[in-house]
């Protein structure tokens, strides 16, 4: 089932402008029954301003088909032929709020029927250079023929090219094989043209080769997680640092009227004396705890802080 | 409104009785029927009952001739891929022209990079087989003749026994994909010389990704997938047991109702057929109509698209399908109705109505309501459409074809 849109269903059940117009200013007949849809459009234009006054369509084809040719008669009327000239396909495809990629044709054929419908009114010959294969990517709605051109017009010879010049597997990339089989084969077609060389080629046994997944960069949060490695300290330096880190703390401890004394080290074992104030606080664990952390921040070592 | 669904040779609503026999499976029943306690062995009983319970319908000499794979599409590719290894030295294939993808696909790609040669045989204006041409075809390189036993678009049915005998005389193996013809009329393998045979189970009120291909004792089978030791070493992978017993009943109950299905649900088939017709002009039925599947009709209407007609059907509560391109994603419509050189304007507005037993009188008179409105509808937007006021529209030309 396909995904049409609330407009492309108001537009199918219920059309406007469906009909035969009489004595219409000018016809444009486009599509063709083997490809199942086909549009008759028909307009009526004021000689003296070129506005077209009315339009009326009738459409052979499906649901988008016949929603498409009726969302193109109501953008017409009412504008000059030269503004009706500069509406594309996919202003169709937009004022019926999108439509399938498979069913883009069914606008460009809109498009080509008020070109056919003008140049008609202008008794001017018309002759569309409409083109379609099949559809390769439904991911953008790129058929076998935009890939063959953009290929021959702009020589690519890569997969990652095609991509970049029609959008071609630009997205989910499953129809990688697709375009390769299409690349291929124009690429083939070139070198015996003479209009490439052999060795610029595509060459497909080359492409599906395994390819390595680049290595992401690390994350700068993903450094945090890595242990760091300090060199080993002397026993010297040890006691030194503690040293250190106890008079930082010193004002602090003085503050609330005791002081902290090292004794020792012995290996983790750091041996202090705590006075004054400390002396039976209730808090003095909270106390060896702090200077516990402090040591262990600056020498970023594990280390145990015993009072005695 | 209760939905009116006819569109059931694309799949089948599961039978309640199917789906009560599946349900023990999956959390009482769990075990791996490779396991050595209780809990594998009540699991191995119940894929043996569900194997007796395919062979009957099929008429099968023996159950070991059942292989469970996933489906009608494994089965074809096994067939067809075993074939080519084991009958050295012959490297061509017989096939149809209005085969299912699951054959033709296969057959494009082992003729484009494998180097096989296939003969594609055509059909007539009734869909029916070129037997001289498959005569012609049959020769010392044929390694497998593959053609379908009843068409999923038209419903016609090809003389599969006799088919089957004409490859033997040339040496080759013949497979018969039946998909849309098992359970829908009458089948006895052990009396034919077909060699394999593939089916599905959502086709005749099974689940869905479950199916067999059935391989006559002594034919040779090179499995498409290697592991494990199930189904005797030929289908490798843990045995989707609910879904095994889940084919199985479908088998019993599509036993059951085989006469029903050749009378009752022909008879709502054939008052539809007739009723449009008598109500739609320029229209008409595709297909062998003398010899087709009971339940299958496939009706043109012409100078109308088959999507729209779809889509406004839907909007009836009706389910049908078309061979329509719109409805495909390709420009060309049914490769089935082009092989049978139905015009272009009327293949695009064939819509297909398939009904099953669980259809009724109710079905036929809804869609015998709707129709008319929606091809009137229809054809009065259609540039192609002539009325008694606008003589055939010869002067509609359009510019590119």
């Amino acid at each position: 089932m396909w995904e049409y849109s609330e407009k492309v269903q108001e537009y199918f059940y219920n059309p406007k402008n469906a009909g035969v117009m009489e004595n219409a200013s000018g016809v444009g007949d486009v599509g063709a029954i083997s490809c199942g849809d086909a549009l008759r459009l028909m307009i009526q234009v004021d000689p003296a301003t070129d506005v077209i006054t009315d339009a009326k369509f009738q459409t052979f084809g499906c649901g988008s088909a016949i929603a498409s040719s009726s969302a193109l008669t109501e953008m017409i009327i009412g504008k000059t032929i030269d503004e009706a000239l500069r509406l594309t396909n996919q202003d169709i495809a937009d004022f019926l709020g999108g439509l399938p990629p498979e069913k883009m044709h069914c606008s460009v054929m809109g498009y080509e029927a008020l070109r056919a419908a003008v140049a008609n009114y202008r008794g001017e010959a018309w002759e569309d250079d409409h083109e379609e294969g099949a559809l390769i990517c439904k991911c953008f709605g790129v058929d076998e023929g935009m890939i063959e051109r953009a290929v021959r017009m702009n020589g690519l010879t890569t997969i990652e090219q095609v991509t970049h010049f029609t959008k071609a597997g630009g997205s989910c990339a499953t129809c990688i094989e697709g375009i390769e089989e299409v690349l291929a084969k124009t690429n083939a077609a070139m070198v015996a043209e003479g209009l490439l060389d052999a060795s610029d080629a595509f060459d497909p046994l080359q492409a599906a080769r395994p390819l390595r997944r680049p290595k992401v960069a690390k994350s700068p949060l993903a450094a945090k997680l890595e242990p760091v490695v300090k060199p080993k300290l002397t026993n010297l330096q040890k006691i030194r640092l503690i040293e250190e880190a106890i008079e930082e703390l010193r004002p602090f401890l003085r503050q609330d009227g005791g002081d902290c004394e090292l004794v020792d080290v012995e290996g983790e074992r750091v041996l202090v004396k705590l006075s004054g104030a400390c002396i039976g606080c209730q808090m003095a664990s909270v106390t060896v705890n702090g200077v516990q952390e402090r040591l262990i921040e600056k020498l970023g070592q594990p280390l145990r802080v015993i009072p005695v | 409104m209760r939905p009116v669904y006819l569109d059931n040779n694309a799949t089948t609503r599961v039978d309640e009785q199917v789906v009560a026999a599946m349900l023990p499976f999956f959390t009482e029943q769990f075990g791996n029927a490779s396991s050595m306690h209780a809990f594998g062995a009540s699991v191995g009983g119940a894929l043996k009952t569900a194997r007796r319970q395919l062979q009957s319908l099929l008429g099968a000499e023996h159950d070991h001739e059942i292989i469970f794979t996933s489906g009608g599409t494994e089965s074809d590719n096994t067939a067809i891929l075993s074939a080519l290894e084991t009958q050295v030295g012959r490297d061509e294939v017989v096939t149809s022209v209005v085969e299912h993808p699951a054959v033709l696909s296969l057959c494009d790609w082992l003729e484009k990079s494998r180097g096989i040669t296939v003969h594609r045989i055509p059909v007539d204006a009734k869909g029916r087989l070129d037997v001289e041409a498959y005569r012609k075809a049959l020769g010392p390189k044929t390694a497998i003749v593959s053609i379908m036993w009843a068409n999923n678009e038209t419903g016609t049915i090809f003389p599969v026994e006799m088919l089957a005998e004409m490859a033997h005389d040339a040496g080759a193996l013949f497979h018969t994909d039946a998909v849309q013809a098992v359970g829908k009329i009458p089948i006895d393998l052990k009396s034919s010389e077909i060699d394999m045979l593939s089916l599905s189970g959502h086709k005749l009120h099974g689940p869905k990704g479950i199916g067999a291909l059935y391989v006559r004792k002594g034919v040779r089978l090179r499995p498409m997938i290697r592991g494990g030791h199930q189904e005797r070493g030929r289908r490798a992978g843990t045995e989707n047991a609910p879904a095994i017993i889940g084919l199985g009943k479908a088998a019993e109950l599509a036993q059951l109702h085989m006469a029903e299905e050749q009378t009752r649900v022909k008879a709502l088939r054939d008052r539809l057929e007739q009723g449009l017709l008598q109500r739609i002009g320029n229209s008409f039925v595709t297909g062998d109509a003398d010899n087709r599947l009971p339940n299958t009709a496939n009706i043109a209407f012409e100078y109308i698209e088959g999507e729209a007609i779809l889509l406004l059907l839907n909007r009836a509560g009706i389910a049908a399908s078309s061979g329509s391109a719109c409805t495909s994603g390709s420009l060309e419509p049914s490769h089935v109705l082009r092989a049978m050189k139905v015009p272009y304007t009327a293949a695009h507005g064939a819509i297909r109505f398939s009904f099953s037993r669980e259809n009724g009188d109710a079905d036929v008179v809804r869609v015998l309501e709707a129709m008319p409105g929606i091809i009137e509808n229809l054809r009065s937007l259609s540039p192609f459409w002539k009325t008694k006021d606008r003589p055939a529209d010869a002067a509609f030309n359009p510019t590119y074809a």
